[in-house]
C-alpha cells in the first residue's frame, strides 16, 4: 500500500496546544505525533524517543491527567486537552515528590528513560488512588494505593529501562505511595 | 506517512458520512494501532475520522445485570468498573492482561475489536503478506509461526486475533451495535470476526465504513464466577501466546452450564463450544476439564513450530477451570 511514494502536500491545520498550563498557538501537520511536537516544536525534549511503536514508556507524558504514549498520539486531536511533561512536574524550584525520591534512591543509570517513568508513576498512583485494580490485584479485592512491590512492578510494565534500574526504581516509587 | 485530512465528527451519522465521502477514508479510535500500522507503511489512509467524540464513552448497567459499554469507552475505564470488577470478572481481567497502563489509557473498545493481526509479516510492507497485501502469498506459513494458530486457519493466512478483550466477549456473548449505511445493527460474538478463507484481509463481517458504536453484554450472572487466564512469554506487558476465558454455572457436583473462549490459538477469538457441550452436566473434576479441553483440541492442527499450544492450551484449560471451582 506505501508502494506509491507519496507525493501530495503536506495537510497542516492551526491549533492551540496546552502544555504544562501554556497554551501554544501551532500549526501541525495531521501527521505530527505529539512526542514530535513536544521536542521539535516546543523544544520540550524531557519526553523521550525510544521505540516509537508504543513498546517502551519512555515518551509517556499526561493528558488530561492520564498517563500515554506520546509516540501514537496524534498532536491534531490534542486541541482542547491539557498535557503535562516531565518538565511540568516540579512545582516551581520545588522538585516532584517521585523526582526527590528517583534521586535519593539512585533510580537512574543513564536516565534515558527517567521522564518517562516519572510521568508514568505520576499517572499510576493517580490511579491506584482512584481505586483502579491491576492483573496481580486478588480477585475482587479493594486496591490499596499503598502498592506493594508486585503491584508497583506490574503497574509500571509499560516503562522499560535498558539500564535495568528497576530494583531502585521500584523503591523509589514505593516510599511515595507510602 | 502520507498526508491526510484530520476531522472529528461529534454524532455516529456524520461520521458515517464523512466517511463514506472520502475514498480511503478510516475510522480513529485510540490510534494505538492504526497511528502505528501508518507508520510502518501497512496502512495510509487518505483521511482520520476520529470516531472519539461520535462514540460514547459512557457504561450503563441494565436493570438485568447487563451492560451497555458504548464504543468510545478507553479500555482502562471499562476494566476499573465495579460492575465489570464484580459482575464480569473474565472481561476486568481480559483487559487488565493486555497491553500497559498508558495503552490502556489511550485504547477504545471498538479498536480494540477491530485491532489487526501482529503477525511480523503483516507489519513489515516489504513482506509478501495475503492480509495485508492480498494475494501476495503467506510467508508465516513456512517461515515465522510459533505464536499463530492451530484452529481455524486456511491456506491463504494462518495469523491470530491480538485482541484479549475480545476473548472475554466472545465467552460472554456479547452484541456489538453498529451504524451502517442502511441502518443500525447487531452483530453477536462470536460472530464478528470471520475465518480467513480466501479473502484473509477481511478481518471482521462489517462493511466498509460500518461503525461500531456499542458493545453490550447480556445478563450472565454465573459469570461472576468467571476468570480469564493469559499465558505470554514474558511476566507482563506481551501478547498472548495462549488463553483462556471460562465462566461456570456449577450446582452440586456438577456443571450446569459453562462458557469457555480461547485466544492466541486462531484467526478470531474462539469460542469453545466443544469444550462447553463436554462439561455441561459433567462432574466437578479434573478428568472431566480435561475431556472438555480435548475434544476442542481433536480439531486443531498445529503447524511445524506451534504444535506446544497444543499441550498449552489443554493445561490452560484445566488450570482455569480448577481454579474457578476451586479445587488445586
Ligand atoms: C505496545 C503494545 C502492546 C499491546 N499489547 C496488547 C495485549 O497484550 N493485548 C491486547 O489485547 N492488545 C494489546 N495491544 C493492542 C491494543 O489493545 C490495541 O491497539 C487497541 O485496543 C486498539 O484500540 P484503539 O482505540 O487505539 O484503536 P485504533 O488504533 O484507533 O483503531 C483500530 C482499528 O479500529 C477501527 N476503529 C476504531 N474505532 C472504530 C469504530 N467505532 N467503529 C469502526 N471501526 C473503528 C480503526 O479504523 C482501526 O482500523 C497492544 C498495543 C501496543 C501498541
Ligand atoms: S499469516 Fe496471515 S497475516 Fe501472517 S503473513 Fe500469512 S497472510 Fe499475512
Ligand atoms: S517511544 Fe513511545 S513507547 Fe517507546
Ligand atoms: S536509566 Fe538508562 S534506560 Fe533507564
Amino acid at each position: 500500500m506505501n508502494d506509491d511514494e507519496d507525493l501530495s502536500a503536506p495537510v497542516t491545520m492551526e491549533m492551540r496546544l496546552s502544555v504544562n498550563g501554556i497554551g501554544y498557538p501551532i500549526t501541525v501537520d495531521t501527521r505530527e505525533t505529539l512526542l514530535d511536537t513536544l521536542r521539535e516544536r516546543l523544544d520540550l525534549t524531557g519526553a523521550k524517543k525510544g521505540c516509537d511503536h508504543g513498546q517502551c514508556g519512555a515518551c509517556t507524558v499526561l493528558v488530561d491527567g492520564r498517563r500515554v504514549t506520546s509516540c501514537l498520539t496524534l498532536t491534531v486531536a490534542l486541541d482542547d486537552r491539557e498535557i503535562t511533561t516531565v518538565e511540568g512536574l516540579a512545582d516551581g524550584s520545588v522538585p516532584h515528590p517521585l523526582q526527590t525520591a528517583f534521586v535519593r534512591h539512585d533510580a537512574l543509570q543513564c536516565g534515558y528513560c527517567t521522564p518517562g517513568q516519572l510521568c508514568s508513576a505520576v499517572g499510576m498512583l493517580a490511579e491506584a488512588r482512584a481505586g483502579w485494580p491491576s492483573i496481580v490485584t486478588a480477585d475482587g479485592g479493594s486496591v490499596d494505593a499503598r502498592l506493594d512491590e508486585a503491584e508497583i512492578r506490574e503497574r509500571m510494565s509499560g516503562n522499560l529501562c535498558r539500564c535495568g534500574a528497576y530494583v531502585n526504581i521500584v523503591a523509589a516509587i514505593a516510599e511515595v505511595a507510602r | 506517512m502520507r498526508p491526510f485530512v484530520y476531522r472529528r465528527p461529534g454524532d455516529a451519522r456524520t461520521a458515517l458520512a464523512e466517511l463514506a465521502a472520502e475514498p480511503g477514508a478510516m475510522y480513529l479510535g485510540g490510534g494505538t494501532n492504526l497511528v502505528d500500522l501508518m507508520r510502518l507503511g501497512v496502512l495510509a489512509p487518505r483521511t482520520l475520522v476520529d470516531v472519539t467524540r461520535a462514540c460514547s464513552d459512557a457504561i450503563e448497567v441494565r436493570p438485568d445485570g447487563g451492560l451497555w459499554i458504548g464504543a468510545g469507552v478507553r479500555n482502562a475505564d471499562l476494566a476499573a468498573h465495579p460492575a465489570v470488577r464484580r459482575r464480569y470478572p473474565m472481561l476486568a481481567q481480559a483487559l487488565l492482561s493486555g497491553a500497559s497502563g498508558q495503552i490502556r489509557n489511550m485504547a477504545t473498545v471498538a479498536g480494540n475489536l477491530l485491532q489487526r493481526t501482529r503477525c511480523a509479516y503483516f507489519q513489515d510492507p516489504s513482506k509478501p503478506c495475503n492480509k495485508a497485501r492480498p494475494g501476495t502469498g503467506c510467508p508465516a506459513r513456512a517461515g515465522d509461526h510459533r505464536n499463530l494458530a492451530i484452529l481455524g486457519y486456511s491456506d491463504f493466512c494462518v495469523a491470530t486475533h491480538p485482541s484479549d478483550m475480545a476473548v472475554a466477549l466472545t465467552a460472554l456473548g456479547a452484541v456489538v451495535h453498529v451504524e451502517g449505511a442502511a441502518g443500525p445493527y447487531t452483530v453477536r460474538m462470536p460472530g464478528l470476526h470471520r475465518l480467513p478463507g480466501d479473502e484473509p484481509e477481511r478481518d471482521t463481517v462489517l462493511e466498509p465504513g460500518d461503525l461500531i458504536i456499542a458493545v453490550e453484554i447480556p445478563a450472565l450472572p454465573y459469570a461472576a464466577c468467571s476468570r480469564y487466564r493469559k499465558v505470554r512469554d514474558r511476566a507482563s506487558f506481551a501478547f498472548t501466546v495462549v488463553s483462556v476465558a471460562a465462566a461456570v454455572d456449577k450446582s452440586g457436583g456438577t456443571i450446569r452450564d459453562c462458557r469457555i473462549a480461547l485466544g492466541g490459538v486462531a484467526p478470531v477469538p474462539w469460542r469453545a463450544e466443544r469444550a462447553e457441550a463436554e462439561l455441561r452436566g459433567a462432574p466437578i473434576a479434573e478428568a472431566s476439564f480435561r475431556r472438555a479441553a480435548d475434544a476442542e483440541l481433536t480439531a486443531a492442527r498445529p503447524l511445524t513450530e506451534n504444535g506446544f499450544k497444543v499441550a498449552l492450551v489443554r493445561n490452560v484449560v484445566v488450570r482455569a477451570l480448577l481454579d474457578l471451582v476451586g479445587v488445586s
